[in-house]
């Protein structure tokens, strides 16, 4: 194993509301490696997008506020730079695509001035430079005519092909992380596809490190290497991909693969649901934030919240019953 | 990956093209009301960039009188004698003279350079000041907001015109030079409504996704500002700033009417219109003193309302296409 080029620890983001503090992120701490890609699923409002949000400090402030943590990237906390300094990182060593390519990009500018716009902030390429690369960077993310698109404007763009205006926005540097947050979610499935082909591909040249958030187990499956689960701003398990789907443990993981369809299924019934709404943490919880909706639950889900334990290797979870016995762990 | 077979030409794939024409500037020539606005401003366009030319042919006479009395500044319009009973037009006065035998015709025409030094200045001022001060407090949000909106709202609570007169009586012994009284004062009271149409846009865009994207990709402050934000929460402010062109003309003038504007003799539509309010119990008799003026006024402010409200119209997609 790499040494590790992402080293979130113990990550905490709260959000002053007028309802009262919701806690987004409760200490969190996962590693990357270099090269690697990792996946993030979980549903909507259990984190996923407020930890990433947080690592490049671009939650806003107020009515946001990173708590407590660190986030070594290099061996740098992304945490304590200046903000001048954390806006060298942004765009050029760890970028982010956003979920919804219809309103990620200013509809006011040229597609060619907003490629242009990194390669000029971080890499000091003069205005005709930057156009030459940018043309380059929209061909190599399959923009047909890219010179010629490079002065359309957005609207004048699909979906699909604004994402890959996105991707290539979030390449242009050759950053060492890129943050896909649900990059493929405001897509048909056709195009989901065609972006995840495209990801796979650029990955397997440039090699950077993905970090890839989503609530599209399927998505994750043929991409990532390693996953992990997040709950009510919780991680709550975390597992190499293939071990993930074949022995699930968290009663979480359990019902999210539960209701997915199988191609395999040889009998025809029903998807598994889980029952209820996922929590808003107004306090930090101290009981399992699962316990209401688990059918595992025992009684020392209501007092203690579970920490992450390994139960193979790499494999961690946490919970407080082993769910492969029904018994409760000591 | 899709590629494209080399054999298809480029060009069947190309959008069809487009016209260079923007839509606005196509939506404003279709519109009678708007050529007639666009007409009128280009009429008094021309006349004040020819004002000296036009008195020369129309007025030798006067225009000759100005060479000689030569005051230093062709904005102070020539007078033929100190009588104070106006004087029918004649051939030597086209539009007559009015209370102190200052020639009408001179003051119309001249009036006209001034109407827009007035308008635009003003207008100009008024915008760069608002928009700056709603897009800081907009953008940085937070206690500087509330601080700014507080001295906004401060402002805004002086009735518009009344506070300028007030302002102009304060800077006008200070100031003492044509126009810059009235501008100082009607910009003085005239920025924050700016201040507020433009905090309300910047505060709706700057939450829009693509805000977050381009801090995301390491945009400065500034950056993010001169070219994401104002550029997409700009258009309102405009279309209210081309309604307020002609108001701002109108607001000068009655500065000038009631004394506090330009000084006595300076080629001003108000000040003009000022000249006859004494006469106005007798005005059957001396009508020249108001018509001239007065109409000058009333068409130039017509003209940039109705350009205005097209301006309005066509920048608004909802309303392009339902007027004829």
């Amino acid at each position: 194993m790499s040494e590790s080029l992402l080293d979130v620890q113990e990550l905490e983001t709260i959000f002053k509301t007028p309802e009262g503090v919701v806690h987004a992120v409760n200490g969190v701490s996962f590693d990357l490696k270099e090269g690697e890609t990792l996946g993030m699923v979980g549903e909507s409002g259990c984190g996923k997008s407020a930890t990433m949000l947080s690592i490049l400090r671009l939650i806003p402030v107020p009515p946001g506020k990173i708590a407590a943590g660190k986030v070594l990237f290099f061996g740098q906390d992304l945490l304590q730079m200046s903000n001048e300094e954390i806006r060298h990182v942004r765009g050029a060593q760890i970028s982010m695509v956003f979920q919804d390519p219809m309103t990620s990009l200013n509809p006011v500018l040229t597609i060619g001035r907003q490629v242009e716009e990194p390669l000029m902030l971080h890499v000091g390429m003069s205005r005709s430079q930057a156009r030459a690369r940018a043309a380059e960077l929209l061909s190599m993310v399959g923009i047909p005519q890219a010179q010629d698109r490079l002065n359309d404007f957005p609207h004048q763009f699909s979906g699909g092909m604004r994402q890959r205006v996105m991707i290539a926005m979030a390449l242009a540097c050759s950053p060492q992380i890129l943050i896909a947050d649900e990059p493929t979610t405001a897509l048909d499935v056709t195009i989901q596809a065609q972006i995840t082909d495209l990801v796979k591909r650029l990955r397997d040249e440039l090699g950077m490190a993905i970090i890839w958030i989503t609530h599209d187990l399927g998505i994750v499956a043929g991409l990532a290497q390693r996953v992990l689960v997040m709950y009510g701003g919780f991680i709550i398990e975390e597992s190499p991909v293939s071990e993930l789907y074949a022995n699930p443990r968290h009663p979480y993981t359990i019902g999210l693969l539960g209701s997915l369809p199988r191609v395999d299924e040889k009998e025809r019934k029903r998807l598994f649901s889980i029952e209820g709404q996922p929590p808003v943490l107004y306090e930090r919880p101290a009981s399992c934030p699962f316990a209401p909706r688990c059918k595992w639950v025992v009684e020392r889900c209501w007092q203690e919240n579970p920490m992450l334990e390994p139960v193979a290797p790499e494999h961690r979870v946490a919970c407080w019953v082993n769910t492969q016995t029904g018994r409760s762990r000591s | 990956m899709a590629t494209i077979s080399p054999d298809i030409k480029a060009n069947e794939w190309a959008l069809p093209p487009q016209s260079r024409t923007p839509a606005w500037l196509r939506a404003l020539l279709k519109n009678p009301a708007s050529i007639t606005g666009v007409v009128l401003i280009v009429a008094f366009a021309l006349v004040a960039i020819f004002a000296q030319q036009i008195v020369n042919i129309v007025e030798p006479a006067i225009a000759q009188q100005e060479a000689e009395q030569n005051v230093g500044n062709p904005y102070m319009i020539p007078r033929d004698g100190f009588s104070s009973e106006p004087q029918p037009p004649s051939a030597r006065h086209v539009f007559g003279t009015t209370e102190g035998q200052f020639d009408l015709f001179y003051g119309v025409v001249w009036g006209t350079r001034t109407a827009f030094e007035v308008g635009i200045i003003i207008t100009g001022l008024t915008l760069i000041i608002g928009m700056i001060v709603g897009l800081v407090s907009a953008y940085y949000g937070g206690i500087i907001d509330e601080t700014l909106q507080r001295v906004v709202e401060i402002f805004l609570a002086f009735p518009f015109l009344l506070a300028a007169i007030t302002a102009a009586s304060v800077f006008g012994p200070v100031v003492h030079s044509g126009i810059l009284t009235g501008i100082i004062a009607l910009t003085l009271f005239g920025w924050p409504g700016y201040a507020r149409i433009i905090r309300g846009d910047v505060l709706a865009i700057k939450e829009r996704d693509f805000v977050l994207a381009a801090r995301a990709i390491g945009v400065r402050d500034f950056r993010m500002v001169m070219r994401h934000i104002l550029p997409n929460s700009v258009y309102s402010l405009l279309v209210v700033a081309s309604l307020d062109i002609g108001t701002y003309v109108l607001s000068f003038a009655a500065l000038s009417f009631l004394g506090v504007g330009t000084e006595v003799g300076y080629a001003d539509w108000g000040q003009l219109l000022s000249f006859a309010r004494n006469w106005i119990p007798s005005l059957a008799t001396y009508w020249y003193i108001i018509v001239y003026p007065g109409i000058a006024l009333l068409l130039y402010v017509l003209a940039w309302n109705l350009v205005g409200d097209a301006f309005r119209d066509a920048l608004d997609p909802k309303l392009r296409g339902l007027r004829p």
